[in-house]
């Protein structure tokens, strides 16, 4: 339903082009997780935001093309973007804070949202704001949707934002670190909850994270960033038995085990992820690489087929 | 048995909000409540915890950056706990912390080289030239180049700059350090690095940590010994084998079991405990046992009588008064 093909996003600034977003291509299947991990900078979010029209930056060049369900959406006018996002494609972020207003009740954020979207009176709008809330857990709505964000948990707060961004009934859903800024109980309610959403209203979701644990969880198919490229792509289980990109394989050997017997030292990564204002020519990561040779001054390229990686390791 | 480097004896901490004039008058936040533990030199106690849980408020207690509403803190024999700021200041240089934000905590107009001397400017008489050689060493212990003196902490990324937040707090050569969230900021790859040089400096230095973290593979990997906090309390302490293999209370087994784990073989067998609510607000605490709101296998006596930690095997306490119990998973 979303063809993402060579995605390139880059911004413009004082010292040159800063290429976040480099040649990214992607497919989300209807009523798929799809799972983007990647450390801070490896353009998970810049990416996303592009799929959702969201980079209005005047200094960002976004060139490919992003297809939802036979639709270009690359150049698409303001006003029919609009249209589509809240509606069709929704977006859950990080930050519950600074995603909802403090001088309004939650509930006229979210009828406000409905109303712009559908032709319905204010009581039905209000109505299913109600039913909204209670379907994402919040106990008392009837109460709740006179409360200012504010007011709220974290947790609640968040779960106020996945209620306003399946107020329309969307087919693609993007949550961005949806979990990240929760305590690990409460992202376990969250997690519950999403699943329970998926089930219920069959969305698809993309899901950016930097938490393997949580894509270890719910993902379906996985792509994994570096440098504002995407460096593997495949099932969950493909990733996460027989991983083909050394990038891939010392992400998960880095994380400190929870069970099992610990090491006596983390196998951590040499080095920090390249600067993108002057990107290293050939593959971004041979720098930090272990498994480097002479081949890897050229850039590899992500082949076809399900399970791939930009490794030349993995196609020689 | 060596003597405690550390004790902490029944330390609470309670602030004050709001003002007379506030809606609700002044309210009092109970971010401590009776806590009392000790440290052995060279140890590393990992405390645990979510949000709010008052893990940051003890570690502030300790070094004394806040003072006690009640309660003692003994470090090396002395007691601490009354001592004023400036009785503190030598004993500063004993106790150190590292800061959880590292773009927060220095400087961004001092260069680095200035930022590492600070701390031996303040409290020693070394020449200028000793001091230079002093922050060459501490930049190579870790990990830095010495070129990197002359910049500033913009010109660093996270792990870079925790680094220099590291070499600050080994300048004096301390015996305790306090690292508060000293990782959470970080990329996986960058964390592991920084957990695996405080462990080599833990060794080569021999120090003694104080390790406050809310991600638990973190604290696994780098804690000899955990106490694991819910509310103001400590609920279960004990060795890090023994808090993750026998978690005893029903929190912290609610706990260990919430953290997604990124291995697909483990999945299937763990069952997860899902606790339904949030941590209540530490102005009203509940009473009893301050965990019975969102215990699972809470009953009448968690309502009314509050658990005292109790001594449950070889240094291991739990607060609890139904311990061990297995918690029905969903």
């Amino acid at each position: 339903m979303l063809k993402v093909r060579d995605l390139s996003v880059a911004f413009r600034t004082e010292q040159g082009m800063v290429h976040a977003v480099d040649d990214v291509s992607f497919d989300v299947g209807e009523g798929e997780l799809l799972g983007v991990v990647g450390e801070s900078g490896s353009g998970k979010t810049v990416s996303l935001l592009a799929v959702m029209g969201l980079i209005t930056d005047p200094n960002a060049v976004i060139t490919g093309s992003i297809q939802y369900r036979g639709r270009e959406l690359v150049g698409l006018k303001p006003r029919e973007m609009r249209a589509l996002r809240g509606k069709e494609i929704a977006m859950i972020f990080q930050d519950p804070m600074t995603a909802l207003t403090p001088v309004y009740t939650i509930g006229w954020q979210i009828a406000e949202q409905v109303l712009a979207h559908e032709k319905i009176s204010k009581a039905a709008a209000w109505q299913r704001t109600i039913d909204l809330l209670a379907e994402v857990n919040i106990p008392n709505p009837r109460e709740t949707v006179h409360r200012y964000p504010h007011q709220l948990s974290g947790g609640m707060r968040q779960r106020v934002v996945i209620a306003m961004a399946l107020s329309c009934n969307p087919a693609l859903l993007v949550a961005d670190e949806p979990t990240t800024a929760l305590d690990v109980t409460v992202q376990a309610q969250i997690l519950d909850l999403l699943r329970k959403l998926r089930k219920n209203h069959g969305s698809a979701i993309v899901f950016i994270t930097h938490d393997m644990g949580v894509m270890a969880e719910i993902a379906d198919r996985m792509l994994v960033m570096y440098a504002g490229r995407v460096v593997e792509r495949g099932k969950k289980e493909e990733l996460f038995l027989q991983p083909l990109h050394p990038y891939t394989r010392a992400l998960l050997d880095s994380i400190p085990p929870l069970t099992g017997k610990k090491p006596k030292r983390l196998r951590a990564i040499p080095g920090a992820p390249p600067n993108l204002l002057n990107r290293p020519p050939g593959c971004a990561f041979a720098p930090r690489c272990i498994e480097r040779f002479e081949k890897c001054s050229a850039e590899p390229a992500l082949g076809y087929g399900m399970h791939t990686a930009a490794c030349f390791r993995v196609s020689s | 048995m060596s003597t405690p480097l550390l004790e902490v004896v029944d330390v609470a901490k309670r602030f004050s909000v709001g003002t007379r004039f506030s809606r609700q008058g002044v309210r009092i936040v109970h971010a401590l409540d009776g806590v009392s533990f000790t440290v052995m030199p060279g140890e590393t106690l990992g405390l645990v915890g979510e949000s709010g849980c008052g893990k940051s408020t003890l570690g502030r207690c300790i070094t004394r950056l806040y003072d006690l509403t009640s309660g003692r803190l003994r470090f090396a024999g002395t007691d601490i706990s009354l001592l004023s700021q400036r009785q503190m200041r030598p004993l500063r240089r004993r106790i150190q912390m590292v800061f959880q934000d590292p773009y927060a905590s220095l400087n961004p107009r001092r260069r680095v080289r200035d930022l590492i001397a600070e701390p031996l400017r303040v409290h020693t008489s070394m020449a200028d030239a000793e001091i230079g050689r002093r922050v060459s060493e501490l930049l190579d212990i870790v990990g830095l180049k010495p070129d990197h003196a002359m910049r500033f902490p913009h010109e660093f990324s996270g792990g870079q700059r925790q680094r220099i937040g590291i070499a600050r707090a080994i300048a004096l050569n301390p015996e305790l350090i306090v690292l508060d969230e000293p990782v959470s900021a970080l990329d996986v790859s960058v964390q592991a690095q920084i957990v695996n040089l405080l462990a080599d400096l833990q060794e080569r230095l021999n120090l003694t940590y104080i390790f406050i973290a809310h991600d638990l593979s973190v604290v696994r990997q780098v804690s000899t010994r955990i106490a694991v906090m819910y509310l103001g309390s400590i609920v279960e302490m004990g060795s890090a084998d023994d808090i993750f293999l026998r978690p005893a209370h029903p929190y912290t087994q609610a706990l260990i079991s919430a953290v997604p784990v990124p291995d697909l073989a483990a999945q299937g067998s763990a069952k997860r405990i899902v606790l339904t609510g949030d941590v209540p607000s530490p102005v009203n605490p509940p009473p009893g046992c301050r965990f019975h709101t969102r215990c699972p296998i809470a009953q009448e006596r968690c309502r009314v009588e509050r658990p005292v930690r109790t001594d449950c095997g070889p240094g291991r306490s739990v607060a609890c008064h139904f311990p061990n119990d297995v918690v029905h998973t969903s």
